[in-house]
């Protein structure tokens, strides 16, 4: 077949909502696209449990530290499921480990900021879950199907984590003046980069046309960052707490919230590596790996001699 | 028995499973392979449990409105009863696993005679606990066979581990007055042990151990520590003791 043919059929299944599976004929850029934004999710997941593993030693109650282990822990579950889903697109999980290690592959900025109080914890789950989860469940309904699937299971129990972090705030909204106060300033510190984790203005933002088009995408940067904006500014009232924003208010012609500008400058310093953490949370990736490298091959080497004693048996 | 040795019995278990699963605590996020991270922060997750039910047990024990987090988050290092091995730092992989190996074959022992206990609750912790411990055991194993025969420099730094950690063995087997009480039996304990472990060794091709002709520390299960039990409680407590009287 022509390969105009091959992509008049790929383009067809797409519109017709018919997933793309594996071993589906797909244009070079729809591979590479899928895997480029697959495998930095995982990482994300990946990174993203270095900022809430940081409290895990210090979380203020037993219980509490039993949630958030659980927690971190589902996040390497998810890493675990994306890299295999991008595994189905030819690249091994080695590879991509070592292009999230060189730079060449990048991870959500968000967690490039430092945690600095236990209400972080409570901060990041309402904040930082609740924003992936606007981009995740669109995600559920992408056209790429071992990356639909994926999501499906990761949405479940991110929703969980994000009523886990409310409550974390909820606690401390009803608690003394001093958690009062740490809680109103966990909400400040993760407010702006939370609405930086939707991307680039529409205009702005590279990879979005085509992406729409193969409805690897459903929806803009900005429809998802208006939709998370309107939820957050109803829920934060639950907290007797306030957004850090003067320009946010209740638009009725619109029937959204209006609100302030995103400091661009900031958005794109953390994305070229300068953010506050971006230096040890790679570090940290790295050492990891590093260090269990002897582990690794230890492991290898002894399968190996067990196989060959099976056989020689 | 008096109520005390049965209070001071629960609190050595609490303290134990809670100082390892806050030592283990570390490697989640760090862990040499996503699979082994996911691992090792479920046998954290079953330590914490652990450790909560006896705190619990110990708090109704204790009456007075005690909690769980009263236990464990005000208690000093001179208070806290865990087993030394328990404190031991993380070390390399090698030595986590070996850790985790030797305290899971004394936790399989040591359940095993709580379910003949007379006190019911602790007997009914004791059953949950061993369905976990069980598999704490073979994932430990597991991971002692393929560091022991698996390439040279995995046998070697398993043996510094052997090193490293044999001298807080000795303490597991030797009874505390409250053990003593409980008629808790550390004799078979220490033999079901040593022999397990004889032949994790073998298989691991690591030379049989002996727990004769080493010198064994003690005092743990008696309040007298090592210098890295103040630190771990000083994180571990911190929150909790900047803000007093706090709901979290």
């Amino acid at each position: 077949m022509k390969p105009h043919n091959l992509e008049h059929i790929f383009q067809d299944k797409i519109d017709q909502e018919i997933k793309i599976e594996p071993r589906d004929w797909m244009p070079d850029a729809y591979r590479k696209t899928n895997l480029r934004q697959i495998s930095q999710h995982a990482h994300s997941e990946i990174v993203g449990m270095l900022p809430e593993g940081n409290w895990i030693s210090r979380a203020p109650s037993l219980k509490r530290k039993a949630i958030l282990l659980a927690k971190v822990q589902d996040e390497a579950g998810h890493g675990l499921y994306l890299y295999a889903a991008a595994e189905t697109l030819g690249q091994s999980r080695e590879q991509m480990i070592e292009d999230l290690h060189s730079g060449r592959a990048k991870y959500s900025s968000i967690f490039n900021y430092p945690t600095l109080t236990w209400a972080d914890m409570g901060a990041i789950g309402w904040l930082v879950d609740g924003a992936a989860i606007m981009n995740q469940v669109m995600l559920t309904r992408t056209s790429y199907g071992p990356y639909a699937r994926a999501m499906v299971r990761i949405c479940k129990e991110e929703s969980f984590h994000q009523r886990q972090g409310f409550e974390v705030l909820l606690v401390l909204s009803k608690g003394s003046d001093a958690q009062k106060a740490m809680c109103q300033d966990a909400i400040n510190r993760w407010w702006w980069p939370a609405l930086m984790m939707f991307g680039p203005r529409d205009g702005e933002s590279t990879n979005s046309d085509m992406s729409m088009k193969w409805k690897i995408k459903r929806k803009s940067n900005d429809e998802l960052r208006q939709q998370f904006v309107d939820m957050i500014a109803e829920q934060v009232k639950l907290l007797n707490m306030t957004l850090p924003d003067e320009k946010l208010r209740w638009n009725e012609s619109k029937k959204h919230y209006d609100f302030g500008e995103i400091d661009w400058n900031e958005f794109w310093q953390v994305v070229k590596g300068n953010g506050p953490c971006n230096k040890e949370r790679l570090a940290a990736r790295k050492k990891a790996w590093e260090d269990g490298r002897w582990v690794r091959e230890a492991a290898s080497a002894y399968a190996a001699k067990q196989k060959q004693k099976q056989q020689a048996a | 028995m008096t109520n005390a040795s049965l209070i001071d019995f629960t609190l050595y278990v609490a303290d134990s499973t809670l100082v390892l699963a806050q030592r283990n605590g570390d490697w989640c996020g760090h862990g040499p392979v996503l699979e082994q991270d996911i691992a090792i922060t479920n046998v954290t997750l079953d330590l914490i449990g652990q450790s909560r039910s006896f705190y619990q047990y110990a708090a109704q024990l204790i009456g007075n409105d005690c909690t769980e987090d009263q236990l464990a988050y005000w208690r000093n290092e001179r208070e806290f009863k865990n087993a030394l091995l328990c404190e031991r730092p993380n070390g390399d992989w090698a030595q986590t696993i070996l850790r985790q190996t030797f305290f899971s074959f004394y936790q399989r022992e040591l359940f095993m005679q709580l379910l003949q206990a007379a006190d019911t609750t602790l007997s009914a912790i004791a059953e949950k606990s061993l369905k976990e411990v069980r598999y704490h055991c073979r994932w430990s194993s597991e991971w002692v066979c393929r560091l022991g025969d698996g390439t040279e420099e995995s046998h070697r730094r398993l043996q510094v581990a052997v090193e490293n950690l044999w001298p807080y063995t000795g303490e597991l087997f030797i009874a505390a007055p409250y053990e003593t009480a409980l008629q808790i039996d550390t004799d078979t304990i220490k033999r079901n042990w040593l022999e397990a472990l004889s032949t994790l060794f073998a298989a691991a091709t690591l030379p049989a151990p002996s727990l004769t002709d080493t010198f064994m520390q003690t005092g743990g299960k008696t309040g007298q520590h090592t210098e890295a039990l103040g630190y771990l409680l000083a994180e571990l407590q911190y929150v909790q003791r900047s803000f007093p009287g706090c709901e979290w």
